[in-house]
C-alpha cells in the first residue's frame, strides 16, 4: 500500500534534511514543475481531484484555476499554507510538519508557481514549537540550495517563504480570518465575495492550503494524476491522515486509502475501545462534524459517503464517544469551546453560542427544564447554515444536532430525573 | 519607549509589510517576549511606534489568546480544555492543578510562579491530557506525576 505522505516519517526521529530528503526523491517533482507552464501544474492537480484536506474538501486545482494569470493579473501574489490546526481533537498536520518539513515545502514552491506567487507564509500554531523549529530549518535549507529565493533553478521564478507564528484564535483557520491576522488584524471573516483567489492578502490575489493538501503535491507532479485517483478506496483520490482519539486502545493517526471504513480505522488501527468500555459515537472529523454511530462502521470515510450520512468528513481525526462518557458533558465542552471562539462580528453566533452553552451547563449540572430541548433543536436551525456571517457557528450546531438525534434519551433522562446519570 | 531592541526586531517585521499598520500582532509579540505580558504603556508605545491608534492595538491585544493583558506569573501553564482532553481526564488534570496552586484560571500564584490558564486544543489528542507550561509539552498526563512536572519549573 502507498503511503506517500509518510513514506519519510519515522516516529521519535529528527526529520530529513535537504540531502537526505533529495536523496529519497525529493526535490524532483519541483524541477519537473518548473518546466511545466503553470496553467499545466493546475491543470494536473484538477485533474487528480485533490481536496482540500483542511475541513471543507474543496477542489484545489479548481480552487486555483480561479487565481487570475497572465500579464495583466496583478504583480503581487501569495501563497499561504495553513497550518494552524487548532480544530479540536485534530492532530494530524503535526505529524507531517514535524515529520517532513520538506515535502509541505516543496509543496508549497510547486503550489506558488501554479500560481505565480512571489511571496508564500506558514501560517503556524504557536503550541507547534517543535514543528516550528523544524520548518524554519527547512526554510533556511531551501534558501541555501536555491530552491528558494531569487530565480529558483534558473527558471526565472522567484519565491520567498516565512514563518507567521499566530498568537491563537480558533477563527485564523478560516480562510479569511487568516488573511486578516496574517494582517495584524482581529481575525474576523471578511465578506465573500471577493473571494481570496481574487482579493486576498493584502488585496491581492491569493491561495490558502492546508498543511496535508500541500503535501500531496509533489507526488501528484511525481506520479500522475490517474496514479492519485488509485491510491484511494472509493472514487475520490489520494490516501488521507486519519486520527483517533478518545478511550480507544491505541489512539493515533495513519496514512489509510482515502474511503477507507470507519470500522476498520477503529477497529484494527487503533485497537478497538479500551477493555470494558464502549463504543457510542464518534465526531469523523474533529468538533465541528456531525455524530456517526455504530450502524455506521462500514461506511467509507470519504468526501461523498460521510456527506450521505449526514455528517462531514471534516479533518479525518475521529473523536471518540465511549459508554462511560456523559454525551451532554461532551456536547457541552464542544459548545463552551465554540462559543469561546466566536469572534462576535455577527449576533447569532455571538449571542447564540454562549446560550447554547449555558443550556448544555444547566441541563449537565440537573437543572434542565423542558422546552430547553426545544431552544437547543430551535438553535440549530437559527445559527444553521446561511443565518450567519461565516461556518463556525454553523459547524458547531453540527455535534449539537445529531446528538439531539441520536442521544435524545440521554437529554432527557438528564431533565427527568435532574442530574447526570454519569455522576 | 521602545527598547533599541524591540525596535529593531519590530523594524526587521516591517520589511515585509507595505504599511506599519499591519505589523500589530508581530509589535505584541515581540513586545510581550520582552516584558512578559502588554501593560496600558506598552500597548501605547507600539501605537505610537506603529503610528496607529491606541485603540488599534486594544483591540488586536484582547482579541487573541495568546496576547495578556494583564500581570503574568515567572511560568505560565496551558491546560488544553478541548474535547479529546475532557474525555480522558482534564477535569481531573485541572482541579489537581487549581487545588496545588491555590488559584482559579485567569489567575497567578500568591508567589508569582505560576499563571494559570486554558487554551483549546493542542494537537495532541493520541497523548491527552495534555498542557504546556512554558511552551514546553507535557502529556499522557495523570494528576499523580503533577508534582514531578511542576518540580521543573521553579
Amino acid at each position: 500500500m502507498d503511503k506517500p505522505l509518510t513514506q519519510n516519517i519515522k516516529s521519535g526521529e529528527e526529520p530529513l534534511d535537504l540531502k537526505a530528503y533529495e536523496k529519497a526523491g525529493g526535490y524532483r517533482a519541483l524541477k519537473k514543475a518548473l518546466k511545466m507552464e503553470p496553467s499545466e501544474v493546475t491543470e494536473l492537480v484538477k485533474e487528480s481531484n485533490l481536496k482540500g484536506r483542511g475541513g471543507a474538501g474543496f477542489s484545489t486545482g479548481l480552487k486555483w484555476s480561479f487565481v487570475p494569470m497572465g500579464e495583466d493579473a496583478p504583480n503581487q501574489k501569495y501563497l499561504i499554507c495553513n497550518a494552524d490546526e487548532m480544530e479540536p481533537g485534530t492532530f494530524k498536520d503535526r505529524l507531517l510538519l514535524e515529520g517532513d518539513p520538506h515535502q509541505i515545502i516543496e509543496g508549497m514552491i510547486i503550489s506558488a508557481y501554479a500560481i505565480q506567487a512571489k511571496v508564500s507564509y506558514v501560517f503556524l500554531r504557536w503550541a507547534y514549537k517543535t514543528s516550528s523549529k523544524r520548518i524554519q530549518k527547512a526554510i533556511n535549507e531551501a534558501y541555501e540550495e536555491g530552491y528558494l529565493g531569487k530565480n529558483i533553478l534558473n527558471s526565472g521564478f522567484t519565491l520567498d517563504m516565512y514563518i507567521h507564528t499566530s498568537v491563537g484564535r480558533y477563527m485564523c483557520g478560516e480562510e479569511t480570518g487568516l488573511l486578516n491576522a496574517l494582517e495584524g488584524k482581529r481575525a474576523n471573516p471578511r465578506a465573500k465575495p471577493p473571494f481570496p483567489q481574487v482579493s486576498g492578502l493584502f488585496g491581492k490575489p491569493t491561495i490558502v492550503n492546508n498543511v496535508e493538501t500541500l503535501s500531496n503535491v509533489p507526488h501528484i507532479l511525481n506520479n500522475g494524476a490517474q496514479w492519485f485517483k488509485d491510491l484511494s478506496a472509493t472514487g475520490e483520490g489520494g490516501t488521507k491522515m486519519y486520527g483517533v482519539s478518545g478511550k480507544v486502545k491505541h489512539p493515533g493517526v495513519w496514512e489509510l486509502p482515502l474511503g477507507t471504513t470507519m470500522g476498520e480505522i477503529l477497529n484494527e488501527h487503533a485497537g478497538g475501545m479500551k477493555d470494558g468500555l464502549a463504543f457510542k459515537g464518534a465526531l469523523p472529523g474533529g468538533a465541528s462534524t456531525d455524530f456517526l454511530v455504530e450502524e455506521h462502521m462500514d461506511l467509507p470515510m470519504d468526501y461523498e459517503n460521510v456527506g450521505k450520512a449526514g455528517s462531514r468528513l471534516g479533518t479525518g481525526t475521529l473523536i471518540v464517544l465511549d459508554n462511560e462518557t456523559c454525551p451532554v458533558g461532551f456536547v457541552q465542552n464542544l459548545e463552551m469551546f465554540f462559543a469561546q471562539e466566536s469572534c462576535g462580528w455577527c449576533t447569532p453566533c455571538r449571542d447564540g453560542l454562549p446560550w447554547v452553552a449555558k443550556i448544555l451547563k444547566s441541563i449537565d449540572d440537573g437543572h434542565g427544564k423542558e422546552e430547553d430541548l426545544e431552544i437547543l433543536q430551535g438553535h440549530t436551525k437559527k445559527l444553521g447554515p446561511g443565518m450567519t456571517f461565516c461556518a463556525l457557528a454553523p459547524g458547531a450546531m453540527e455535534p449539537l444536532q445529531s446528538a439531539l438525534k441520536y442521544f435524545r434519551e440521554d437529554f432527557d433522562k438528564h431533565i427527568t430525573d435532574q442530574r447526570c446519570p454519569w455522576r | 519607549m521602545l527598547t533599541k531592541k524591540e525596535q529593531e526586531e519590530i523594524n526587521n517585521e516591517l520589511k515585509l509589510f507595505p504599511a506599519k499598520k499591519f505589523a500589530i500582532i508581530e509589535a505584541l509579540s515581540i513586545v510581550q517576549n520582552e516584558r512578559g505580558w502588554i501593560s496600558d504603556e506598552a500597548l501605547k508605545d507600539i501605537a505610537g511606534y506603529l503610528e496607529v491608534s491606541n485603540e488599534a492595538v486594544e483591540g488586536v491585544a484582547t482579541f487573541y489568546n495568546l496576547v495578556y493583558r494583564k500581570p503574568v506569573g515567572r511560568h505560565i501553564i496551558h491546560v488544553c480544555d478541548s474535547i479529546s482532553c475532557y474525555v480522558m481526564g482534564y477535569e481531573n488534570i485541572a482541579k489537581t492543578l487549581k487545588d496545588k496552586l491555590g488559584i482559579e484560571f485567569g489567575e497567578t500564584s500568591e508567589d508569582n510562579r505560576f499563571t494559570l490558564l486554558t487554551i483549546p486544543c493542542l494537537g495532541n489528542c493520541d497523548h491527552a491530557p495534555a498542557m504546556l507550561i512554558d511552551g514546553n509539552l507535557h502529556n499522557d498526563l495523570k494528576p499523580e506525576d503533577l508534582d514531578d512536572v511542576l518540580n521543573d519549573y521553579e
